[in-house]
């Protein structure tokens, strides 16, 4: 029976023994190894959270640079085309202009040369004119002795001189 | 390969205590109760072993107050060999009080003084305190300086990182409930209080090997603050429960038959928690040593049979203390799990 009899000196010294170590275990010993563990916790959870949102930024950002890039290409296809077109255009203003510069300059080459020669027929005629009167001259006198004689060659002349007038 | 080392281990230490055991009982008739007896209950020195004629033995101070001559604290070794008397005090040899220091009144009876010495239990006791507190507050510690962004600790303080956390959260936060902050140090200084003592039980040799969650005074200790606890800190719905509890009116008036068992459970729920350590302990370190008695009680009956049961003892008790190791954390876990439970029904909110 003396087993199940507490003893009071072992009581004793297990109340007191007891009391302390809980005192100080509850003060300085589990608390603080429980709280960090929580705190611990709630960081990790927090962290994952972070992660994830930076994840998903990331994966957004990504997105946005591949949408950039797209829109870029399809600005340069687009400079690309502009250009050839612009030279295209620059090309064939520039043929075009060439084109009409040349006629132009044929035309007046042409006018020039008609002029030139029409100067030079004009110029012939005077002489011819000028040469036939001189001959004309010399023939009637010798052919314009009497007065009937003279008015026919006018006539004739002058027939003639319309003639080739016209 | 570590595994190995610990059986080796073990081994030597049952040897150890083996060896002590026989050298105490040589050459003469073995007595296997007495041991088992001697071992579990409590005494004023601490017996280690025996080597050749002499004992080795640590004498422990004794803490009297006498109602005749005040107190005294002498060392225990003037009490031995039991029966010795030093400065009006001896140990009893028969009566109520075997065992224990008594003194001689005037009227030449035998009476107990105030005895708070500190015996083989109380220093187990202490020693195990110490290095409870010395455990907790070292892993306490790495604490300290740290930020919850820094590493999670490794080795024995991430070891008894997942131990508290596993006792915090698989026993404690899923009996109590919400509120089990303001409970979770003392069950966890319970929890580590058993295990450390169980522990420390089933090592051999000093400072171990001593028996103190199998003594109902601790126990009885353990128990006394889970009902604190549990009827202190009660809300009104426990009490409720108990007093007027939700039965039909003829259970409860005039006759109060519910109310009175509720009253007694309030009693024998603690009762059991310490019966319960108090015996599963008590028991473990007896079978131990009646296994080990075996070996010496078949001394007598010849070399072949003493042999054939040396090797049959040394195999159960491999198998006890391996169980032992075992109980010592089921009982630890089962006193805090139970504890809990208690404090839980105590601070429950009206379910319906």
């Amino acid at each position: 029976m003396s087993l199940l009899m507490p003893d009071s000196g072992l009581l004793f010294w297990m109340l007191l023994a007891f009391c302390v170590v809980f005192f100080i275990l509850a003060k300085f010993g589990f608390p603080i190894i429980t709280k960090m563990v929580n705190e611990r916790k709630e960081y990790i959870d927090q962290s994952l959270v972070t992660a994830r949102e930076a994840n998903e930024q990331l994966a957004n950002l990504k997105a946005e640079g591949a949408s950039i890039l797209a829109k870029a290409h399809e600005e340069q296809t687009r400079i690309l085309t502009e250009a050839a077109k612009t030279r295209e255009h620059i090309v064939s203003e520039a043929k075009e202009q060439a084109r009409i510069e040349g006629n132009r300059l044929l035309e007046e080459a042409k006018k020039q040369i008609l002029a030139e020669k029409e100067d030079a027929i004009r110029d012939i005629r005077r002489q011819v004119a000028v040469l036939s009167v001189d001959i004309a001259e010399k023939v009637l006198r010798k052919n314009l002795d009497d007065e009937s004689k003279q008015t026919d060659m006018i006539e004739r002349l002058l027939d003639e001189v319309n003639l080739s007038k016209n | 390969m570590n595994k190995l080392r610990y059986i080796v281990v073990v081994f030597f230490s049952l040897l150890a205590l083996n060896v002590s055991v026989a050298q105490e009982e040589q050459g003469e008739d073995v007595n296997a109760g007495e041991i088992v007896m001697e071992h579990i209950s409590d005494s004023y020195e601490w017996h280690i072993t025996k080597i050749g004629g002499t004992d080795i033995v640590i004498p422990l101070p004794v803490i009297l107050y006498s109602h005749n001559s005040g107190w005294h604290l002498f060392s225990s070794h003037h009490l031995y060999p039991v029966g010795k008397e030093h400065e009006g005090f001896k140990i009893a040899t028969e009566g109520d009080y075997e065992g224990k220091i008594v003194e001689t009144s005037a009227t030449g009876e035998e009476v107990r003084p105030i005895d708070i010495s500190i015996t083989k239990t109380v220093l187990a006791l202490l020693i195990n305190c110490l290095i409870l507190v010395l455990i907790i507050l070292g892993c306490a510690r790495w604490y300290r300086n740290k930020k919850p962004e820094d590493p999670a600790p490794k080795g024995f303080v991430g070891f008894m990182e997942m131990f508290i956390m596993m006792v915090e959260n698989d026993v404690i936060k899923a009996c109590i409930g919400k509120e089990y902050k303001r409970y979770s140090p003392y069950l966890l200084t319970a929890f580590f209080f058993i295990f450390v003592n169980n522990i420390m039980g089933i090592i051999p040799i000093f400072p171990g090997g001593a028996n103190v969650t199998g003594n109902i005074a601790v126990t009885f200790v353990l128990a006394l603050c889970t009902f604190i606890a549990v009827n202190v800190f009660g809300n009104k719905e426990y009490w409720k429960e108990i007093l007027w509890p939700e039965v039909p009116t003829w259970l409860k008036f005039p006759v109060p038959i519910m109310p009175a068992i509720e009253l007694f459970g309030i009693f024998t729920k603690p009762f059991a928690l310490m019966i319960r350590l108090f015996a599963n302990i008590m028991a473990g370190h007896s079978a131990i040593l009646a296994l080990t008695s075996i070996i010496f009680v078949t001394v007598s009956m010849g070399v072949v049979v003493n042999s054939l049961m040396t090797g049959v003892s040394f195999l159960f008790i491999i198998f006890m203390d391996c169980m032992e190791i075992l109980v010592a954390f089921i009982q630890a876990y089962v006193f805090t799990m139970l504890s809990s439970v208690f404090i839980g029904l105590s601070r429950q909110e009206h379910a319906e």
